[in-house]
C-alpha cells in the first residue's frame, strides 16, 4: 500500500520512527495508533497526559475591518462577543441550515481572527469562505500548510507545557489563548482540545514541528506521556460526546440536531442558514442525536441501524468501546419522540438485534 | 516480525490449529491480533454447533474494527473458551496459547494436515501482508 498520493504532516516522519500504523485518513497519511495501542493511549490521556500530531487541520486567517462582522455571517456562533485571546466553537452553516464544517474561531484582535477546521474539510471550507465574501474588507489566507498544531492533552499536560515555557499557563482559561514561546519557538498556546481533558494546543511554523514533539515527549516521559494517534483521538472525543463531522454533522445536519443550539445564536442576527434554522426551531426538530449505551454485550459501529420494536427508527453516527467507562457506547440520530434517557431501543449488530438504552451525555466528564 | 510456532497448522484467513487426535483448537495468529489492535470482545459460538470448512463461526472485536473468524476444518464444536468473555486482552498477549478459540471434533482429521505449515504461512505473510 502506498502513501505516496496522501498528504502528509510536517510529523510523518516522526510518526514512522515511533512505530505509528499509518492510515489513511480523509487523504492524510496519519497513525491511527502507536505500539503501545489505542486502550493504553486513550488511558494515558486521561490519567496523565497525551500527545497528539493534529497538524492536518487547516488554518485560514481572517483580517481586516470588517473580519468580525464577515464571519459572523457565515457561522452560527455570536463572533461579537468575543474578546481578544478568547476562542470559540461555531458552524459554518448553508443556505438549509446544514453544516458546511464545525470549527474554532480565534480573536486576536478586532481585525483579526483565525479559523482552525477540519482536515478533510479544509479545501471545501476555504472555497465556501473566500465564494462567500461579498464587498466586506477582509483579507482571507488558508496558511494550513504554514503550521504544525500538536495537542497535548490531559490533567498533566499543563505540567508538561511549563517545563517548555515562561508562558503563565495557569492564567490561559479554558477557551482562551495567547502567544508566547514553547521551548523558543513562537507559537499560539490554546487551553483547548478534544479530549474532555484539560489541555493545551499548540501552533507553531510547520518547520518546528519535529523539535516541539521531541520535547513534549521528552520532557513528558516523568510523567508517562505517550504518543496517541486517531484512534484514541476518536474515543476520547466520543467518551466527551463531542461532534465528528461526516457522522453527527454534515450539510445535510443542522447544529439544532446535533445539540448544539448553545453555538446556534438565532438572535444574534442574520447569518447563512438562519431563516431555516429559526423555522425548524419553530416548527419542532424531527430528531436529534442521543447517547446510548449497550446493555447486551456488543459493540455498536457507525452507520448500524437503530430499532423500536421491528421498526427502523434511526441508525448509528458514531460507535465503540469506551476504554475509560469501559462500556461499549455510542451516539445515534433517534426521532424526537424517542430522544428521551432511558428509552430501550435496539441495534443491528450484524444481523442480531441487540439492547441499548439512551443515556445522558456526556459519556464522561472530568473532575474539576 | 510476526511469531509463528512450528508446531502449528495455518490459513491464509490467519487462524491456527493446533491437533489433537481428532479434535483440533483454533486461534487467531500473532499477525492478525497484531493487525486487529486491542481486542476488547470476542463472540463465540455454542458447544454442539456444527460448521463446514472455512464458515464464520464468530467474531473478534478491536477498538477500531470487527473480524471474522472462520474454521478452516469442519467438525462440531466441544468445548468453547469462555475465558476469553472476561479477558478478550489475552487475545493481544497469549493468542497462541490461552485465547484460543474454540476445539472443534473434525469431521476429517486429515483436513488440518492440508493446511499451511509454520514456514509457508511466513512465507504467506511475507508475499501478501
Amino acid at each position: 500500500m502506498s502513501s505516496d498520493n496522501l498528504k502528509k504532516t510536517p510529523l510523518n516522519a516522526a510518526h514512522r520512527e515511533l512505530g505509528g500504523k499509518m492510515v489513511d485518513f480523509g487523504g492524510w497519511d496519519m497513525p491511527v495508533q502507536y505500539p503501545s495501542g489505542v486502550i493504553e493511549e486513550h488511558m494515558a490521556t486521561r490519567t496523565r497526559a497525551g500527545l497528539f500530531d493534529v497538524s492536518h487541520m487547516g488554518e485560514i486567517w481572517v483580517e481586516g475591518e470588517d473580519a468580525i462582522p464577515f464571519i459572523n455571517r457565515l457561522t452560527t456562533n455570536d463572533v461579537t462577543k468575543l474578546v481578544d485571546g478568547q476562542a470559540h466553537y461555531s458552524a459554518l452553516t448553508n443556505d438549509k441550515g446544514g453544516v458546511v464544517d464545525d470549527l474554532l474561531v480565534y480573536r486576536f484582535d478586532e481585525d483579526k481572527l483565525l479559523l482552525v477546521v477540519n482536515a478533510g474539510t479544509t479545501e471545501k471550507d476555504w472555497d465556501w469562505i473566500t465564494s462567500h465574501k461579498k464587498d466586506e474588507k477582509v483579507t482571507l489566507t488558508n496558511a494550513s500548510a504554514d503550521y504544525c498544531q500538536i495537542a497535548v492533552q490531559g490533567p498533566d499536560a499543563i505540567g508538561i507545557l511549563k517545563k517548555l515555557t515562561d508562558t503563565n499557563l495557569d492564567e490561559i482559561k479554558y477557551y482562551h489563548f495567547t502567544t508566547g514561546k514553547v521551548d523558543g519557538v513562537e507559537s499560539i498556546i490554546s487551553r483547548t482540545g478534544y479530549t474532555g481533558e484539560d489541555g493545551f494546543e499548540v501552533y507553531a511554523d510547520a518547520k518546528f514541528a519535529e523539535q516541539l514533539w521531541n520535547k513534549l515527549l521528552e520532557v513528558g516521559k516523568p510523567v508517562g506521556i505517550l504518543p496517541c494517534g486517531l484512534a484514541a483521538r476518536n474515543t476520547l472525543r466520543l467518551e466527551s460526546a463531542m461532534s465528528l463531522y461526516g457522522h453527527e454533522l454534515s450539510d445535510d445536519i443542522t447544529p439544532l440536531e446535533a445539540n448544539l443550539g448553545w453555538i446556534t445564536k438565532l438572535q444574534k442576527g442574520d447569518f447563512i442558514g438562519d431563516d431555516a434554522l429559526k423555522q425548524k426551531k419553530e416548527s419542532g426538530l424531527t430528531r436529534r442525536i442521543v447517547g446510548f449505551e449497550m446493555t447486551q454485550p456488543g459493540i455498536a459501529r457507525d452507520g448500524f441501524d437503530v430499532y423500536i420494536d421491528d421498526k427502523r427508527v434511526g441508525y448509528v453516527t458514531s460507535g465503540s468501546p469506551a476504554p475509560f467507562l469501559k462500556k461499549n457506547i455510542g451516539l445515534a440520530f433517534l426521532p424526537l419522540e424517542f430522544a428521551n434517557d432511558g428509552q430501550e431501543i435496539r441495534i443491528d449488530v450484524r444481523g442480531k438485534h441487540l439492547s441499548a438504552k439512551v443515556v445522558p451525555t456526556p459519556f464522561y466528564k472530568r473532575q474539576k | 516480525m510476526s511469531n509463528i510456532p512450528e508446531n502449528l497448522r495455518y490459513s491464509k484467513d490467519h487462524e491456527w490449529v493446533k491437533v489433537d487426535g481428532d479434535v483440533a483448537s483454533i486461534g487467531i495468529t500473532d499477525y492478525a491480533q497484531h493487525s486487529l489492535g486491542d481486542v476488547v470482545y470476542v463472540d463465540m459460538p455454542r458447544v454442539g454447533d456444527k460448521f463446514s470448512t472455512h464458515e464464520a463461526f464468530g467474531s473478534v472485536e478491536s477498538v477500531k474494527a470487527v473480524s471474522e473468524i472462520f474454521t478452516p476444518v469442519a467438525g462440531e464444536v466441544v468445548e468453547v473458551n469462555d475465558g476469553l468473555n472476561d479477558t478478550p486482552e489475552k487475545v493481544n498477549s497469549d493468542p497462541y496459547g490461552d485465547a484460543w478459540f474454540v476445539k472443534i471434533k473434525m469431521n476429517n482429521a486429515g483436513e488440518a494436515d492440508a493446511m499451511l505449515s509454520g514456514e509457508e504461512y511466513e512465507e504467506y505473510l511475507s508475499a501478501n501482508a
